[in-house]
């Protein structure tokens, strides 16, 4: 395994472009005086833009590299792509709140590059190395970009929180795979898939030990409940655009790492570990259900919101089976779609260049920006999940594979959940489309935010008519993960 | 086609732009058109059914989720004909009524009127479980946004109330249909009737699925979301959730509940009789209380509702059919009598009905077409309420001679309390001041009453023309729910004639 594969880079070319990208952008940033972000944004972006193309293009037959550590196929190639794109459109709907606070240096979209590389590590990664390494690499760059703010008491608070929270998660979960290493006698999934798929083979209790405290880590990663209290504070004090990123491609990517790990090396043993997911779950749909309804500022309202989307995709993945990992695949691509939109129509909420959060601040926006609340509508009712919008078939997809699997009263509380989430969803379009108009906001918005927003709001209302664009790569990716 | 053409509608009123009266003319011309070029090709549809077959007609099935067994697949038969033509023949008059009431963002309005007869048609020719649903659930979205913009003092509360009430049923029955799913491996409908679940499931299923139909149709006592958004929302969206949207629950028990759950159906048919009887009963008493017209009309709704349900769960051909010419009926009976309150109310806006009083005076044609829809509301005989009511009465019969005698003495109620509305509002001296120099009707409003007009009582006296296509489709119901032949509907109304 050593020989072969050490030096072939194809499997991990697009995270090689991104590296190299990042770092030359980073030496031309260093160089460039006060400008350089303007200068080196795009590039950022384009090159996200031409890893994703290289992740679609290479051949993705199941293929290691770096000597075993890194594990490249269909199901990583579909989750990079989401990834890719999610970051790019991230990266793009933070120019014009950065240049309004003057906060456009190019320390930015390194960051965001840096994390971006995390992420597509994680999804690729065959060993407790290269997920610790990636995960870090990751929460790191995001730490210091939900402090991007400096002078703001309350970036800095939310990053040192992310921080401190982050690097406990972050120990729980090294512990954990110190754990399994310890009674299992390696480190890559592949090898311990292998074990575990053994005639007569048995779990040690350690290793169920580790994995608990595994899922206790990632389970931090999503924000799902009980490791979601960082979740409110850190979008709220964060810049927007900051939490933007990070609402949309780092859940993809730990959804994709928790069902990475969860299905193969661990994949003989589900129902050890189904019991402690149905719990999240429904402890996460719960909790994103009433705790959003108090709410009064729109980017905790998000998270909240988060919170209860990630107990969904957790439906799909209590379920252990391939089409349980379809569900949760189609669910995060939908969430990733409908999240940025939100972001981008929520980046509109300036009055006299400042910006507003609360929620009261949409009152009557259907007269004063019709657009923008066309857009939102149809991001609240997919986030809430009613047909005929792109959330909806996400539930559905989630929601089946738990009824196959059985796990009836998970699908029951979860549809409960999602009625009593509808109603704060339903409170924000009654506010622009019921109620007196507000003062407006700022008209000229910039060209990123209206494409990215229009481009979701299509994605998200014409996905009923055009679900070829990512079923059948769902079917493909999980196919990957779990033969059927 | 006739689905989707008013969506294309809608999607072109988006792009309508000039100043606020332009865009409002605008609006409802291509509004006017859209919506009857659909009912014309409705009405082609009709012109194309074949009465004698009993399965699924003009299909259309096409590939849709890929990986999932689950398609586009539409048809029609007798039972979803007359409620695809129901749909786009209100919303025309829907359109054509709301022609001079609505003055503020009319573009949004005949949008959202034109989306719902979409979603509308939509539903009655889904022949996929999951289509259906998505419909089903997706005309929740236009509705609120009809009642919390254009509705009256508590639409917001009715707005909400409706959604979040009807939603969590719906809820359920998605459960249901995921476990259907799960079960039988496609939501394909015509596949999933003849497939045959097992009784413990069935008995579940039945539940998931009556929380959803019984909060839409409404059964007592999951009623109480109706008289809030009837009574909130703007008279056109009043006209198609009476006329309309209260049908798909019982089309949903038509379609769902009782072939595909069959045992468990006639397992739960004495709590829907019950609950039917006191919901006539305890609707119409309580509309008999009534101050404000559009409630009083409501709770008649539920009543007549009721009549309705007795007939969906008798097995036998006469109750099922006249539960589908009741609900027809219904639509547009109940459909007219809120274009009735709407046309007052634009006048006066009030709907309290101490307010009004002897107008027959000033709008003698508005007196006359109130009391032919108040009359077939009651279910004279020559109108179409008659037809349902007498149908579903003789059938119910054959099954359980109580509930028969019950649901009779529910239509006595239904005659006081809808005379005396109108013997307050028309009769009697015109000495209120404002009164005084009320207009009579306007050219639009007649043009929006005459089909409905039409339509109570060609149904009244011809109601073969109505009842033929449905016979196939019906008898084969029958058979698929007691699994014998039912003795044929031909048969039942030759008996019908000869009494009469």
């Amino acid at each position: 395994m050593m020989g072969e594969t050490a030096f072939d880079l194809t499997p991990v070319l697009a995270e090689f472009i991104l590296f190299v990208g990042a770092l030359i952008l980073l030496v031309v940033g260093a160089f460039r005086e006060k400008d350089g972000a303007r200068l080196i944004t795009p590039f950022a972006v384009l090159i996200m833009l031409i890893a994703a193309a290289v992740t679609i293009g290479l051949d993705k037959g199941p293929t290691l590299a770096m000597g075993g550590h890194v594990l490249y196929d269909e199901f990583a190639a579909f989750l990079k792509v989401l990834i890719l794109l999610g970051a790019a459109a991230g990266l793009l709907l933070a120019q014009g709140y950065l240049d309004d606070h003057d906060l456009n240096r190019f320390e930015y979209p390194m960051l965001a590059l840096f994390s971006t590389l995390g992420m597509c590590m994680m999804v690729s990664a065959n060993s407790f190395v290269a997920l610790y390494m990636a995960l870090e690499l990751q929460s790191l760059a995001l730490y210091v970009m939900a402090a991007f703010h400096r002078d703001n008491l309350r970036s800095t608070e939310a990053g040192l929180k992310y921080f401190v929270l982050g690097a406990l998660a972050s120990g729980m979960l090294l512990y954990g795979c110190s754990l399994v290493y310890g009674f299992t006698g390696t480190l890559h999934f592949s090898v311990l898939t292998e074990q575990f798929m053994a005639e007569n083979a048995v779990l040690p209790l350690g290793a169920l030990v580790g994995l608990i405290f595994i899922i206790c880590g990632l389970a931090f990663k999503l924000s799902a409940v009980p490791f979601h209290m960082w979740a409110p504070d850190v979008y709220e004090g964060a810049p927007t655009p900051v939490t933007a990123f990070f609402a949309a491609a780092p859940k993809v990517a730990a959804i994709g790492l928790t069902l990475r790990i969860l299905a193969q090396p661990f994949g003989e043993w589900t129902t050890e570990w189904q019991q402690v997911i149905v719990f999240i779950s429904i402890a996460s749909m719960l909790l994103g259900a009433f705790a959003a309804i108090t709410q009064t500022n729109i980017k905790r309202l998000m998270a909240y919101s988060g919170i209860g989307h990630m107990g969904y995709a957790l439906v799909g993945i209590s379920a252990g089976t391939n089409d349980g990992v379809r569900g949760v695949l189609i669910y995060m691509a939908i969430y990733l779609v409908t999240t940025l939109g939100t972001f981008a129509c929520i980046l509109t909420m300036r009055r006299k260049g400042r910006y507003v959060e609360t929620i009261a601040d949409l009152a009557g926006l259907s007269k004063t920006a019709p657009m923008t609340a066309l857009a939102l509508t149809v991001f609240m009712f997919s986030l809430a999940g009613i047909p005929p919008l792109a959330g909806f078939i996400g539930k559905y997809m989630v929601f089946m594979a738990a009824i196959e699997a059985g796990l009836f009263a998970l699908a029951v509380i979860g549809v409960l959940a999602s009625v009593v989430g509808c109603y704060y969803y339903l409170r924000i379009v009654k506010l622009m489309y019921f109620d007196e108009a507000a003062e407006p906001f700022d008209g000229r918005n910039r060209l990123e935010l209206g494409a990215i927003a229009s481009i979701a709001t299509i994605l998200v209302l014409g996905f009923m008519f055009m679900p070829g664009l990512l079923l059948p790569a769902a079917q493909a990716a999980a196919s990957s993960l779990i033969g059927l | 086609m006739v689905t989707f053409l008013p969506l294309a509608g809608a999607l072109f009123l988006l792009f309508i732009r000039g100043d606020e009266a332009t865009v409002a003319q605008n609006s409802r011309a291509v509004a006017l058109w859209t919506s009857l070029v659909t009912f014309a090709l409705s009405l082609l549809i009709w012109g194309n059914f074949d009465n004698s077959q009993a399965g699924f007609q003009l299909v259309e099935k096409a590939a849709w989720l890929p990986g999932y067994d689950i398609n586009y697949h539409m048809g029609v038969d007798g039972i979803s004909l007359w409620f695809v033509l129901l749909s786009t023949l209100l919303t025309v008059v829907v359109v054509i009524g709301a022609w001079h009431s609505v003055q503020t963002r009319v573009r949004e309005y005949m949008i959202a009127f034109l989306v719902m007869d979409t979603l509308m048609v939509g539903v009655f020719l889904a022949l996929d479980l999951t289509l259906f649903y998505i419909f089903f659930e997706a005309i929740l979205i236009p509705m609120y946004l009809i009642i919390g913009i254009w509705g009256g003092a508590r639409r917001i509360y009715a707005s909400f109330k409706f959604f979040l009430y009807t939603l969590l049923g719906s809820v359920l029955f998605l459960v249901a249909i995921l476990t259907m799913y799960a079960e039988a491996g496609t939501t394909d409908i015509p596949t999933l009737m003849a497939h045959e679940f097992d009784f413990d499931l069935q008995w579940w299923l039945w539940l998931a699925l009556f929380a959803s139909f019984a909060v839409k149709v409404p059964m007592w006592p999951f009623h109480t979301w109706l008289p809030d958004a009837h009574v909130e929302a703007p008279t056109a969206g009043s006209v198609l959730l009476a006329g309309v949207l209260l049908k798909l629950g019982g089309y949903g028990f038509l379609r769902f509940s009782l072939p595909m759950l069959p045992e468990a159906s006639a397992e739960f048919t004495p709590l829907i009789y019950t609950l039917s009887i006191v919901a006539i009963v305890y609707t119409s008493l309580v509309a008999l209380m009534q101050h404000d017209m559009k409630k009083l009309i409501a709770y008649s709704s539920v009543a007549h509702m009721g009549i309705v349900t007795i007939g969906i769960f008798t097995p036998n051909a006469l109750g099922i059919s006249g539960s589908i010419i009741q609900m027809l009926s219904h639509g547009v009976v109940s459909g007219a009598l809120f274009m009735i309150v709407g046309v007052v109310y634009d006048r006066i806006h009030s709907r309290e009905i101490d307010r009004y009083g002897g107008l027959a005076e000033r709008m003698p044609g508005y007196a006359l077409i109130f009391m032919l829809f108040m009359l077939a509301s009651v279910g004279l005989p020559g109108t179409s309420g008659f037809v349902g009511e007498l149908m579903i009465i003789v059938g119910v019969f054959q099954v359980s001679t109580w509930t028969a005698t019950f649901a009779a003495t529910g239509l006595i109620l239904g005659a006081a309390y809808m005379l005396w509305l109108y013997r307050r509002t028309i009769f009697g001296a015109l000495d209120k001041t404002e009164l005084k120099n009320i207009a009579a009707m306007r050219p639009n409003e007649i043009i929006a009453f005459a089909p409905l007009v039409i339509l109570t009582i060609v149904m009244g006296v011809y109601p073969s023309l109505f009842l033929d296509p449905m016979q196939a489709s019906v008898d084969n119901l029958v058979l698929q729910i007691t699994g014998e032949a039912a003795t044929s509907l031909s048969q039942n109304t030759a008996l019908l004639q000869g009494a009469k």
